[in-house]
Formats: structure tokens, C-alpha cells, sequence
């Protein structure tokens, strides 16, 4: 790919993320930290290169240790999105059942 | 042998997608219903970038992968899935284990990971730059890919030592308060120069010295950065690291033409550099000032004394107890003091012991509640209450002159009308909560001594309709509840 390519992908790529970016409410604000953390550790993909180049010597070695630190990225910043996401939750259904009944048992003075 | 070799097409389209995931991953986040399947979007795309790049990275004989692979092969593989294990194995733990009381330092360490594996990747590229396909056959570098690795090195650097300050600052283990070098705008300014002029040098010459020198000032830079800045604007600075660290991937994806981290760097970057500007504007500060650093700093001595002698009324647990039972509508508003205290809980259980009392109970979040952007709503979903009940500024704000009570747990700066009248202020101009207009005003606070982050004091104190509630949050929240029950 020449650079031209590689830059129109880029600058389009900021336009989206811009977009994209706002439309997140700021309740997920934490979340999206986290997971915009998690993304950007796919500069994996250019540690795996050095790793698996033949001939493996300090430029190897160099790859391993990225390799590491972005997994650490990867799995700890996936699932701790995960967890937080998971306690995000409505109002129960149940709750407001119960609220209903009791609201009906009262003769509904609300 | 000519220097890039074009990926088969399978390759592009397929980082293509994991980008486009990724893309979804931030979608998805619009709204807490979708979010979770956004996340697993995320997953998708980034499980797809690393079988792609393990599939075309493994040295491939002539014949193709199949039928043998030989034994470097298989070494390789048995090295990068022990380095996935060793990374993966601690990140899932500490994502498991971590309090969401802590979920800002641990962004930090995650932003100061990101920065470090750039580096080493610049470097491992500057190393064996064949492999990278960055490199004539007589090993010289091409010139745009040296601007393109300097840049990625030196971005990532600045994030990792910054980050790291972060963290410490964030965690406890460093103070808070910013540390002041003298003339350090200049050595800053100077550094950031011989930085670039160096990545301009390196263009000409690509021996090791310059990259070294690069490296290690850039580390120098991201540290003399972060220390001055205090920890009320750490929010900034948090969403600012994260908006590094995806610059810092994006020019690792031009050095390595990889589609997959050009959309996911140019995502990150923004997603920072946004949550960056919304922290500032909602504190009133220009993204400059927060750089600029000294906020935070302990206030002068005089000032705040002489107004404490002002009256003010102290209530106890029973009084507001009474009061909130009383109350059609009460909103809440937590600050960074009820993450301290750990006091989400309790709070919450106030809230169901009010609603079966028929209270209205609504919570209100400012933009730079906490240490990092969100950390608020984190907190009280954590706590499992619901995200409807969970306002912005701008949506509740004007229904305090309808409230009965406002009840402030641990935020100060944010609720302080001084924002709206003293112009000389520091924090003249923030949009703060109306908290003024409430029939009742209680603030929970662990004494009258202390002052906000910004160092101001608040006339919220000090009003008529104020019940000072002096305690630790916990403690306070809890006394409130069990007075309730009775």
C-alpha cells in the first residue's frame, strides 16, 4: 500500500472515530476507556511479527516482551469492560412490579 | 527482492474487518443495552488480527504451511503462545480482582502497557527491520518508515513514563499534589524540540545512538509532564494518555502498514482527545492550562481561614433521616469522596429505603465527578443502581428548585456556586449543580476543614438551608439508614 492509501484510511478512520466517539453516552465513559484500551493493544500485531521473524535473536526477544504487555492489555481490558458493562442494568422489572403492587395495595394514594 | 511484499488480499480484507469490529465496539457503547454486545465485537476483532497475523508471520517454507512444520516452526509458536498465556493469565486476573474504586489507576497501568509494547515494537523493528519489510536488501531503513518508527517510539514512550506517574499519583503512591520544577516549561519545550529535530537526524543517519537518545528523552518528556499536574485534573489527564497511546498505535500502523491499527489507532486517538475536551469544558479550563499543570496546589493559608468563622449548622444522622423521609424528591450527588470511602453501597440501600418510602430518588453525575471520566456511574452501577435513575448535569439541573432534598456525599467543587458568581474564582465558569435552589441542601463531609481540589472554599456551607452532615461517608450514610429503618 502506498502512503496516500494508508493516510485516507487514517484521516477516515479519525472522522469515524470522532462520530462514533460522541454518540457514547458519558454513563459508559469508563467503560470506553477501557476498551479503547484493550483495542489499541493490537500493536500485537507488529510484536507477532518480530516474535515469529526467522532468525530469532534481540529483535525476537523484543516482540515476546510486546507480546506480553499487550495481552496482558488485551484480556485484562476486554474482561474488565465485560465486568463493568454486566453491572449496568435497568431497573428490574420485578422492582417495579412490586412498587405497582404495593402502590395498589395502598389504594393507589400516589 | 523487493522491499514491501503486498499481503494476499485475504490478509487486508481481514484486518479490514477487525477494524470495522472495533469500529462496532465503540458503537455499541451508545448505550448500556448495547454496549455488551459492542464489547463482544470488540473481541471478534481483535482474536481475528492476531490468527491473521499469526497465519502469515510464521516463517513459511516455499511449499506453503502444510504438510510439515518444522521445528523453528513450532518453537516460535510454543514462545508466542507462552508470552500470550503469561500476558493474558495476569490480565485476566487483575481485570477479575481489581475494585471498581480503582478502575482509574488501573487504566493507567493498561495505558502505560500500551505505550511500553509500542516501544519495544519500534524497536524490535529498528532491529530486524527485513522482517517488517521496512528495509532494502542492503538493510537500510526506508526513510519514511524511520519518521514513522521514531514517531511511533517516541509517542509511546511519552505515554508509558506518563502513565506510569499517573498511576502512581492515582493509586496513592505518590502524592496528588503537583510538583513544580523551576523553568520547567523551558526544559519541556527543549526536550520536545531535540525530540523532533532527532527524528528529523535519524532520517539521515539510522544508527542506534540516535534511536537510543530518542527513547530515553521521550521517556524523560512523558515524566516531566505528568508530575505537575494535581490530581483534580486527573480526569484530563487520563483521557489524554489514552488518546496517546492510540497515536502511539496508529504510527506503529503506518511503519507496518497494517489497516487494523491505522482505524483502531486514529479510534483511540479521537476517543481520548474527545473525553479530554469534554473533562476540560466541564471543568472551564483550557486543555493548555491542565498541561501547563499546577492546579490542585494547597491554597493559600490566609483567604480560607478567615471564612470559616462564618456559621454554619451541623445535623445529625437522625435529623436527616427525618428529613429525607419527609422529602417527594431527593437527588443525589456523588463525588470523589464516596469512592474513597467506599460508600456506593450503603447509598444505594438509602435509596431503596427512601423509594419504599415513596421517595423520588434521583442521582446526578458532574462530567469530572472521580478520577476518570465515568467513574461515578461505574461506581453506582456497581452498587446496582439502575442507569435510569442516573442523570447527567445537563438533564437534572434544572430540577433542584424543585427538590426537596440535595444531598451531596463526597463532591465539593462541583456544587459550588462560586462557579457561577466570583470571577476570581479558580474555578470561575465550571457549570456546576444548582444545589442552591433545593429546599434542602445536606452535605456529607468528613470535616470543615478541608477544601475541595481546587482549594476554594464554599458557600454552600454556609447557607440557611445547609445541615453540614460531618463524618465519614460510610459511617454517615449508614447512621442515616439505620434512623430510617427505626
Amino acid at each position: 500500500m502506498d502512503f496516500i492509501s494508508i493516510l485516507s484510511i487514517f484521516v477516515m478512520a479519525c472522522f469515524v472515530g470522532y462520530y462514533v466517539v460522541w454518540s457514547v453516552t458519558p454513563a459508559l465513559h469508563t467503560p470506553l476507556m477501557a476498551v479503547t484500551n484493550a483495542i489499541s493493544s493490537v500493536i500485537i500485531v507488529g510484536a507477532l511479527v518480530a516474535g515469529a521473524a526467522k532468525g530469532f535473536g534481540a529483535s525476537g526477544w523484543l516482540g515476546l516482551g510486546a507480546v506480553v504487555l499487550a495481552s496482558v492489555n488485551i484480556f485484562g481490558g476486554f474482561a474488565v469492560t465485560e465486568r463493568m458493562l454486566a453491572m449496568y442494568k435497568k431497573k428490574e422489572k420485578s422492582a417495579t412490579k412490586t412498587a405497582a403492587a404495593a402502590a395498589a395495595k395502598d389504594g393507589g394514594n400516589h | 527482492m523487493e522491499a514491501s511484499i503486498a499481503p494476499p488480499a485475504w490478509v487486508s480484507l481481514s484486518y479490514l474487518i477487525s477494524g470495522i469490529s472495533f469500529i462496532m465496539a465503540l458503537r455499541g457503547l451508545s448505550s448500556p443495552s448495547t454496549s455488551r454486545q459492542g464489547n463482544r465485537f470488540g473481541m471478534f476483532g481483535m482474536a481475528l488480527a492476531l490468527l491473521t497475523t499469526l497465519l502469515i508471520s510464521a516463517p513459511v517454507p516455499p511449499g506453503g504451511f502444510w504438510p510439515r512444520p518444522t521445528n523453528d516452526d513450532l518453537a516460535t509458536l510454543v514462545r508466542i503462545l507462552v508470552a500470550v498465556a503469561i500476558g493474558g493469565g495476569i490480565g485476566w486476573f487483575t481485570a477479575q480482582k481489581i475494585k471498581m474504586t480503582d478502575m482509574p489507576q488501573l487504566v493507567a497501568a493498561f495505558h502505560s502497557l500500551v505505550g511500553m509494547a509500542a516501544v519495544l515494537v519500534g524497536l524490535a523493528a529498528y532491529l530486524n527491520p527485513e522482517a517488517f519489510g521496512i528495509a532494502g536488501s542492503d538493510g537500510v531503513i526506508h526513510v519514511q518508515s524511520r519518521v514513522e518508527m521514531g514517531l511511533g517510539i517516541a509517542i509511546g514512550a511519552i505515554t508509558f513514563s506518563g502513565s506510569v506517574i499517573a498511576f502512581l499519583k492515582l493509586a496513592g503512591k505518590m502524592s496528588g499534589a503537583p510538583i513544580m520544577l523551576p523553568g520547567r516549561h523551558v526544559i519541556n519545550l527543549g526536550t520536545l524540540a531535540a525530540i523532533i529535530l532527532l527524528v528529523g537526524y535519524f532520517t539521515q543517519d539510522q544508527s542506534e545512538w540516535v534511536i537510543a537518545v530518542v527513547t530515553l528523552l521521550s521517556f524523560m518528556i512523558g515524566f516531566l509532564l505528568i508530575i505537575p499536574i494535581g490530581g483534580a485534573d486527573m480526569p484530563v489527564v487520563v483521557s489524554m494518555l489514552n488518546s496517546y497511546s492510540g497515536w502511539a498505535a496508529a504510527a506503529m500502523g503506518f511503519t507496518l502498514h497494517n489497516t487494523a491499527m491505522i482505524i483502531t489507532g486514529a479510534l483511540v486517538g479521537s476517543s481520548g482527545a474527545i473525553l479530554s475536551y469534554i473533562m476540560c469544558k466541564a471543568m472551564n479550563r483550557s486543555f493548555i492550562s491542565v498541561i501547563a499543570g499546577g492546579f490542585g496546589a494547597a491554597p493559600e493559608a490566609g483567604g480560607g481561614a478567615a471564612k470559616e468563622q462564618r456559621p454554619w449548622k451541623r445535623g445529625s444522622a437522625e435529623d436527616a433521616a427525618f428529613l429525607l423521609k419527609e422529602a417527594e424528591t431527593v437527588i443525589i450527588i456523588p463525588g470523589y469522596g464516596m469512592a474513597v470511602a467506599q460508600a456506593q453501597h450503603v447509598l444505594r440501600e438509602m435509596g431503596d429505603l427512601l423509594k419504599k418510602e415513596g421517595v423520588n430518588v434521583k442521582y446526578a453525575i458532574h462530567p469530572v465527578a472521580g478520577r476518570m471520566p465515568g467513574h461515578m456511574n461505574v461506581l453506582l452501577a456497581e452498587a446496582n443502581v439502575p442507569y435510569d435513575e442516573v442523570f447527567e448535569l445537563e438533564d437534572i439541573n434544572g430540577e433542584f428548585a424543585q427538590a426537596d432534598v440535595a444531598f451531596i456525599i463526597g463532591a465539593n467543587d462541583v456544587v459550588n456556586p462560586a462557579a457561577k458568581t466570583d470571577k476570581t474564582s479558580p474555578i470561575y465558569g465550571m457549570p456546576v449543580f444548582d444545589v442552591d435552589k433545593a429546599k434542602t441542601v445536606m452535605f456529607i463531609k468528613r470535616s470543615m476543614g478541608g477544601v475541595g481540589y481546587a482549594g476554594v472554599d464554599n458557600d454552600v456551607f454556609y447557607m440557611d438551608q445547609t445541615m453540614m452532615l460531618l463524618a465519614d461517608a460510610k459511617k454517615m450514610v449508614e447512621d442515616i439508614n439505620k434512623a430510617i429503618a427505626h
